[in-house]
């Protein structure tokens, strides 16, 4: 090959490698943006026939609809990518973590008698006391899985203790079907979550979204705060790069590692809530769904990084709405996974992803 | 407790002075043969009939898997897509799915006036080999740059497009109103193997059923033992154990790495042609990721990397999840005056012994021998270590 023709192959495929998954993640949107703006969409009836728009709305809806959505997956998300970041170990149990607190939650307004009929300070009051109860009970549910499961199996060969989280999803899983039965449950719509705060140029938004953000973006900020500016933050930080090395520098590491799956539960619990109260069906299996995709968030977004983490959940979420509004609900998964195989492609280590221990 | 394991492995390496050294082939001879006699000792289509002919196709999903995940050290968490191919197979080329189609080769004289694709199920078994290949080399190519649980989280994609693939197939038309799936509904009236001389296999009668799968497995077996020995089967392990110095060392490493997900997928797809036509229709909802997880839990608590650890803990998973939950201790809970099924339960329950058995051994049930020489012999120095594995 002459020198030329290599070096204008080796340019292709660095810019293949910058720019081929910007464009991948832009291809729905801009494709439908385009779309509505040529072609139009029915915006509805009248008079028999049905009214063509030309605009943006519909597009702004569904980013909407899938920024507030994949704040939930976020925060589960964080959850998966600092497990990962400081034992390596896919936390399969997770997603399932994040189903009992949906489950916790809904139990926990009917204690506390919220109901259709609440009042608004009632409401926001026992709301904010069943999210601290529940991100409590999350939180220990996993760090109690990491004490039991994953501990014992500290030096065991890499797979065994992926099985034994397996095995917890398995066992929590049927603590759901057993609490609420096998098939979805519809919850109280306690906060109205379909009702319009304000509208932006044609643009409901809807209470569902501010909740989901108004919850996600203070506990994500409280988190990075954590992580980068306390002691304990910088313990995590150190036992994730090198176990051995942070044991000798005096941090205790299993101290550390139950910190961490703390966290990731308490964040896993409010996004438990946050989706009873926004999608007011819950069931079982929902944390295994909710699971995958969240897990595809965080690699999505290089996984050990929360940042990523963050970005991975928002981006899967609004390729989830598009999907969901425009292929139909029923292709949503493969979509997702589809895109998942395209960053591995093209940028293995994820979008803000350093170099891990185990990814090179 | 550490005392009991080390006088236990005491008492092992006595035994295994006083026997002689074929003792370990003669054992396994032993067991192949009680196996293929052990449906005279049972009902020909009771329960326990049917928990074995299903726990053996398992034990060839879960021989295939060893291969990729095992030997090659590839997470492969999409194994279920090959389980779907292999189904499929059977309901494309064994049954009216294709109605417009009139393609009959070597079968029944009932199935050869049907309309559809009906192939004999040999020959379904064959092409469920090619496509399976074909889709696990596919699957396979965008991995080859990506290490450890990134190569399993392309997997579990794949896997879980097929599956969505499957459940929405009635929605992808091929022309003539036929689709490339049923859906949830599945495909119904699957055709029964047939074998000219033997007949039609009947749900009434498991023993042919069982012979078959059972025939198959020895025969994967066969190829396990002696691929695993074979120049791929230790560049595979190298792999393994190495990727940057099995590579400097020479070996071709997109052929290698392809190879194992080509060779794991054939086994799948052979085994899911099978449960396809035992099941008697194909129905999309079998195909969930929750398979994948099956499997690759046999041939963990087995023992990674190990043939017979595969075989056992598939034998075992199976056994428990379709004989000893569902039949056996089903009516226990209410011996004691409790009011449920243990079936309800089975989920959790199977959770639970996977999580006791990796707690309580790590390493599987039978550990492979090379993994079980790094484990416990870590500190031993390298001679012993030259001497025991020579």
């Amino acid at each position: 090959m002459p020198p030329a023709v290599a070096r204008a192959l080796a340019a292709l495929r660095r810019h293949v490698g910058r720019w081929g998954l910007a464009l991948t993640l832009a291809a729905l949107p801009l494709y439908y943006t385009i779309f509505d703006l040529a072609s139009g969409y029915p915006a509805g009836y009248v008079h028999g026939s049905t009214v063509v728009h030309h605009d943006l709305t519909r597009i702004a809806n569904n980013l909407a609809v899938g920024l507030s959505n994949g704040a939930i997956w976020a925060l589960i998300a964080i959850g998966y990518t600092l497990v990962y970041g400081i034992i390596e170990l896919i936390n399969f149990a997770h997603g399932e973590v994040f189903m009992i607190g949906s489950f916790v939650a809904v139990g926990l307004w009917g204690t506390f008698g919220l109901g259709l009929a609440t009042g608004t300070a009632g409401i926001v009051l026992g709301l904010v006391a069943t999210l601290l109860v529940t991100m409590l009970v999350c939180g220990s549910l996993n760090v109690l899985i990491e004490r039991v499961a994953y501990r014992p199996l500290r030096n065991a060969p890499k797979l065994a203790p992926l099985i034994t989280a397996i095995g917890f999803s398995f066992i929590l899983q049927n603590v759901g079907l057993l609490w609420l039965g096998g098939s979805p449950v519809g919850v109280n719509d306690l906060i109205r979550q379909g009702s319009t705060v304000f509208s932006i140029s044609g643009l409901p938004i809807q209470r569902g979204y501010v909740l989901a953000l108004a919850v996600t973006v203070p506990l994500v900020a409280a988190l990075a705060w954590f992580i980068a500016r306390t002691r304990m933050g910088r313990a995590m930080r150190a036992t994730a790069q090198d176990p051995e090395a942070a044991r000798l520098m005096g941090i205790n590491v299993n101290t550390t590692i139950s910190l961490t799956f703390g966290l990731g539960g308490m964040l896993a619990g409010a996004a438990g809530l946050i989706y009873a109260l926004y999608q007011t069906t819950i069931w079982y299996f929902q944390g295994f769904e909710a699971g995958l995709i969240a897990f595809t968030a965080a690699v999505m977004g290089g996984i050990g990084n929360v940042r990523g983490a963050v970005l991975g959940g928002l981006i899967i979420g609004v390729i989830q709405a598009l999907s969901d509004a425009r292929l139909g609900p029923e292709w949503t998964e493969a979509v997702v996974f589809g895109y998942l195989i395209m960053i591995m492609v093209l940028r293995p280590r994820g979008l803000l992803g350093e170099e891990t221990r185990e990814a090179g | 407790m550490s005392e009991l394991i080390a006088q236990l492995t005491e008492w092992r390496t006595a035994l295994e002075r006083v026997l002689p050294w074929w003792w370990p082939r003669a054992l396994a001879l032993a067991l192949l043969a009680g196996g293929a006699l052990m449906p005279f000792l049972v009902s020909e289509a009771g329960d326990f009939m049917n928990a074995s002919v299903i726990a053996l196709a398992y034990v060839v999903m879960a021989l295939g898997l060893n291969i990729v995940v095992g030997f090659a050290g590839l997470l492969d968490l999409g194994y279920v897509a090959f389980y779907a191919f292999g189904a499929y197979c059977v309901g494309w080329f064994g049954s009216g799915f294709f109605f417009r189609a009139h393609v009959h080769v070597l079968v029944s004289k009932v199935a050869s006036t049907l309309p559809g694709i009906h192939l004999n199920f040999l020959l379904i078994l064959l092409s469920a080999v090619v496509i399976t290949s074909v889709a696990g080399t596919i699957i396979g190519l965008p991995t080859l740059r990506l290490r450890g649980d990134y190569i399993a989280i392309v997997t579990l994609a794949f896997g879980e497009i097929i599956g969505v693939t499957a459940v929405n197939g009635q929605d992808i038309h091929l022309g003539g109103g036929m689709t490339l799936t049923a859906g949830n509904l599945g495909i119904p009236a699957v055709d029964p193997p047939y074998f000219p001389g033997i007949g039609l296999f009947s749900q009434l009668d498991l023993r042919p059923w069982y012979w078959l799968i059972y025939a198959v497995m020895v025969l994967v077996l066969v190829v396990n033992l002696r691929v695993r020995d074979s120049r791929l089967g230790r560049a595979w392990i190298a792999l393994r154990e190495d990727e940057v110095a099995a590579v400097s060392m020479g070996i071709p490493l997109v052929r290698t790495k392809l190879l194992a997900y080509a060779i794991g997928a054939a086994f799948g797809g052979m085994s899911g042609a099978f449960l396809g036509a035992l099941y008697t229709s194909v129905n999309a909802g079998q195909f969930a990721f929750s398979f994948s997880i099956f499997v690759l839990a046999m041939i963990i608590v087995g023992g990674l990397g190990s043939i017979w650890g595969a075989v056992v803990g598939a034998l075992a998973l199976s056994y428990t999840n379709y004989y000893l939950i569902p039949d056996v201790l089903n009516e226990v809970p209410h011996k004691f005056g409790l009011n449920f099924n243990l079936t309800q339960l089975s989920f959790g329950i199977y959770g639970f012994l996977l999580v006791l058995v990796m707690v309580l051994r790590p390493q599987g049930l039978l550990p492979e021998r090379r993994r079980r020489l790094e484990l416990t012999e870590a500190v031993a120095s390298s001679e012993t270590m030259l001497e025991e594995s020579g």
